[in-house]
């Protein structure tokens, strides 16, 4: 399988074939349904939001939390489909990838196309083998959201297949 | 003879349940997916496999969470009548699943309201289904309700006059339509008949069966055995791969029903299905 590594540019995304599995590296942002909620109504009356989502990939996953000594607990991908509503406004600031499971709506589909964007899935119910390929955890907004709290992962050879390009 | 129950016990019982669910996946279920790995040849499906199985692995060895969705926690009590239970039953079940979330690391997944949403942070309450039975035992059984599935399951009230083929169409389309949302490959749990609240209890009942066992009744054998086939031959696949198992296996419980109905409910339930059970 290819490596990738995150951030993502425009210039990669165009390197990638539709149906490949690839092994990405580096930084993600977490969120889920709560949390793109509250992101999107903030975009959406012109507020400023906690994190940047330039050049930035989304992974919705909330993960369980870490047992002693562990960098996070269980942390599979959690069903896509549920942020669809919010997806095209926010790829239209910046959003460049994101990681979950499950089809998305036609919708979301043109966004990703139009934005130059991928959207990759990888193994739902896998959460404990996934949680090897995350080197870091750490929140960094919406901590009162417990598991829905917006976290900062560093992914290490993180397995995904492209869906949507 | 009347025996007498100290509620602590049933904590503990319901907290090593949980604890169980959450982090060993049933042998039955393993063996199907170790069954499914021989019979997929597509690349991506077989390493979805793989993957899933290595996990039940991880989450063993670790006393990790199979999927980070822990879950609602549903509880099924069967109590005997000549049972007396010492203290609150229904607190000693909520602190033994508080306890479990606690000490297992899983995540806290319930919110206080559905429209308010603010997270419980302890993953209580549980929802608990009471039953009476004879004897003088409690059989408890858990399970870890994931919403990946839960969202996508689905009832029908049919006619009473419709064939069976059109309830095997419904039961066939829903899982066509969830495509690999719910995780798959999954096991389907069917109920039939009673009234539409019974015919959802009897759907989230059936799937405690150990998979490869069949209705003692041969015409839901039957129809148990042809939906397995046609859902197979939809190709959906491991986490929508493609290829030959869609689904695990499918139970069907029924109940009498109505002159003028024939609920149907369809429980789709991931390839973790995750319950346990013990009797006290």
């Amino acid at each position: 399988m290819r490596n990738i590594f995150l951030p993502l540019t425009k210039d990669a995304v165009k390197t990638l074939k539709s149906g490949e599995m690839v092994l990405l590296s580096g930084p993600v942002l977490t969120a889920r349904d709560a949390a793109h909620k509250r992101l999107f109504e903030a975009l959406k009356s012109g507020k400023k939001i906690p994190v940047s989502l330039k050049g930035e990939t989304l992974y919705y996953v909330g993960p369980t939390p870490p047992r002693p000594g562990e960098i996070i607990g269980s942390c599979g991908p959690t069903t896509s489909a549920r942020m669809d509503p919010f997806t095209p406004l926010l790829l239209k600031h910046g959003l460049i990838a994101m990681i979950g499971k499950g089809e998305r709506s036609k919708d979301v589909n043109q966004a990703i196309k139009k934005h130059k964007a991928v959207y990759f899935i990888t193994i739902g119910g896998a959460g404990a083998y996934l949680s090897e390929k995350v080197k870091s955890a750490k929140i960094v907004a919406y901590k009162d959201l417990g598991p829905e709290a917006i976290y900062r992962l560093e992914l290490k050879y993180f397995p995904v297949i492209t869906e949507v390009l | 003879m009347i025996r007498i129950v100290d509620s602590g016990s049933i904590k503990d019982t319901v907290r090593d349940l949980f604890i169980k669910a959450n982090t060993s996946l049933r042998p039955d279920l393993l063996k199907g997916l170790k069954d499914a790995r021989k019979k997929e040849s597509g690349k991506k499906s077989r390493y979805a496999l793989d993957v899933i199985i290595k996990n039940a692995f991880i989450a063993r060895k670790k006393m990790l969470a199979i999927c980070q969705d822990t879950g609602m926690a549903v509880v099924y009590l069967r109590i005997g009548q000549s049972l007396m239970i010492k203290g609150d039953l229904k607190k000693a079940v909520s602190k033994g699943v508080e306890l479990a979330y606690k000490e297992g690391y899983f995540r806290s997944s319930v919110v206080n309201d559905p429209l308010i949403r603010e997270n419980t942070g302890t993953n209580l309450p549980p929802i608990i289904y009471t039953d009476i039975a004879p004897g003088n035992k409690i059989a408890i059984k858990v399970a870890v309700k994931g919403f990946g599935c839960e969202n996508v399951s689905k009832t029908r009230m049919f006619r009473p006059t419709d064939p069976v083929s059109s309830i095997e169409d419904f039961v066939v389309n829903s899982v066509k339509e969830a495509g690999s949302r719910p995780c798959p490959p999954v096991y389907l749990g069917i109920g039939m008949g009673g009234t539409l609240d019974k015919a959802v209890l009897l759907s989230k009942e059936a799937i405690f069966r150990p998979l490869g066992k069949h209705s003692k009744n041969a015409h839901i054998a039957r129809l148990e055995k042809s939906l397995l086939e046609k859902i197979n031959r939809l190709k959906v696949g491991p986490m929508g791969m493609g290829g030959k198992c869609t689904a695990l296996g499918v139970s069907v419980l029924t109940y009498p029903t109505h002159i003028a109905g024939l609920p149907v409910a369809v429980n789709i339930s991931c390839h973790a299905t995750r319950t346990a059970e013990a009797t006290i």
